[in-house]
């Protein structure tokens, strides 16, 4: 049972100062600041009955509602069956789930011998100290670059849907887009300045050392499309503008993809017709090394930082 | 460890529920980052640091801003100098 403390004394208290600090009553800094309450939100007797007649008026002449019978079927099925189908489908994927074999069992079929010969032979065969690397990029590599092209193919719908062409409206959407924003923020710039070429370095690593330890050109290039998220945010479009252009996403993935197509397409050659590849694996464990799975790396995340940042820019702006 | 693990996973639970449940769409998108965080620790946990970078840099970085954007976009997010400058404006004209 709590006690009940007089007002005076349980402002002395801690949770008493931290609830007027929280309350923004009393600041460590500016000391006692007159505080306005918040008035509860009262909504006028006219304006209730305005949207009680527009919600009256949507129902009686947009779906006629007296007169047509179906929509009144309809809506009175819909839960029904919406329900119904829910109980159908959470029955039907509790069944798939219980006829899984159980977690963890050796004889399952996951453990076949694909799994084995990707532990054995993984570091024989594609160079790569990390195994998941080798895999998705090596045995695995068609998957890869299905995957990015089908980023590529996100990034040109949302081109096709946000882009905007007139030059006037682009005008209307860059004063738009700053409005409520406040312009060079110093706080946001310094921490900026701070932050972005660890992000950007970090991002490269991770890239860079994707067969030699965790990571990838995936991950990496969301580090990187991130980074540069946050440095447009605190200097503006006017200064990414002087190196990230529409016309250079375009080359950038353009080649990356290529790059990617013609790599994979000469392993894809050789190991279909039984030729020896000439790129040599090198020696496991140096950064040159496990053959075309550095170069697919640096496709990918070219490919994924580009995206993740032309995103952004379409989001908030519609052009470069 | 294990009771870290057990916290983590209560703190996803709670989250994946807070973020359906919260009425404001701003709140939402944090929570929902908040979830992609607490998720990125347990993929360590679970021993795939590659999904746990993945992760914060996607789940947490790039579409809590891509959401952010979005909510701005729509004027979603209402600033309070505006409704303060409404408010005066109205004391004025009554």
């Amino acid at each position: 049972m709590s006690k009940k403390v007089p007002e005076e004394e349980y402002q002395k208290t801690f949770s008493g100062k931290f609830r007027q600090w929280m309350d923004g009553t009393k600041d460590p800094f500016l000391g006692t600041v007159e505080m306005k309450k918040q008035e509860s939100f009262q909504e006028t007797p006219q304006k209730k009955e305005e949207r009680e007649q527009d919600k009256k008026r949507l129902t009686e002449r947009v779906y006629d509602i007296g007169n047509n019978l179906e929509l009144k079927i309809f809506q009175r099925f819909y839960r029904v069956f919406s329900a119904l189908f829910c109980i159908f489908l959470v029955v039907m994927l509790l069944m798939a789930v219980s006829d899984l074999p159980p977690f963890g069992h050796e004889e399952n079929p996951v453990n076949n011998e694909v799994a084995a010969r990707y532990i054995e032979k993984g570091l024989e065969e594609t160079g790569a100290v990390n195994i998941v690397t080798g895999m998705i990029l090596d045995y695995r590599a068609f998957d890869t670059l299905g995957e990015s092209h089908v980023l590529f193919i996100a990034t040109c719908t949302v081109l096709i849907l946000l882009r905007v062409d007139k030059k006037d409206d682009r005008e209307v959407h860059e004063t738009n887009d700053r409005i409520h924003e406040p312009k060079n923020d110093m706080i946001l710039q310094t921490v900026a300045r701070i932050l972005v070429p660890p992000i950007l370095i970090f991002g490269i690593y991770i890239i860079l050392a994707g067969h030699l330890g965790p990571g990838g050109g995936f991950s990496g290039g969301a580090v990187i499309g991130a980074g540069l998220i946050l440095y447009l945010n605190a200097f503006g479009f006017a200064r990414t503008e002087k190196f990230f252009t529409a016309k250079t996403y375009r080359r950038m993935s353009f080649a990356a993809l290529a790059c990617y197509s013609v790599a994979k397409s000469y392993s894809f050659y050789t190991g279909a017709n039984h030729i020896e590849s000439v790129i040599p694996l090198g020696t496991p464990g140096t950064i040159l090394s496990s053959g075309l799975i550095l170069i697919l790396n640096i496709c990918v995340g070219i490919v994924v930082a580009g995206t993740m940042y032309t995103f952004y820019v379409m989001f908030r702006k519609g052009n470069y | 460890m294990t009771a870290f693990k057990c916290i983590l996973l209560i703190f996803l639970v709670v989250c994946a529920i807070a973020a359906s449940l919260s009425k404001k769409l701003l709140n939402t998108i944090l929570i929902f980052m908040s979830y992609s965080l607490i998720m990125s620790i347990i993929w360590i946990l679970l021993e795939s640091p590659d999904l746990a970078i993945t992760e914060a840099a996607v789940g947490a970085g790039v579409t809590t801003v891509l959401f952010l954007v979005t909510l701005k976009k729509i004027n979603a997010i209402i600033k309070k100098e505006e409704t303060e400058g409404e408010k005066s404006d109205e004391q004025k004209g009554s």
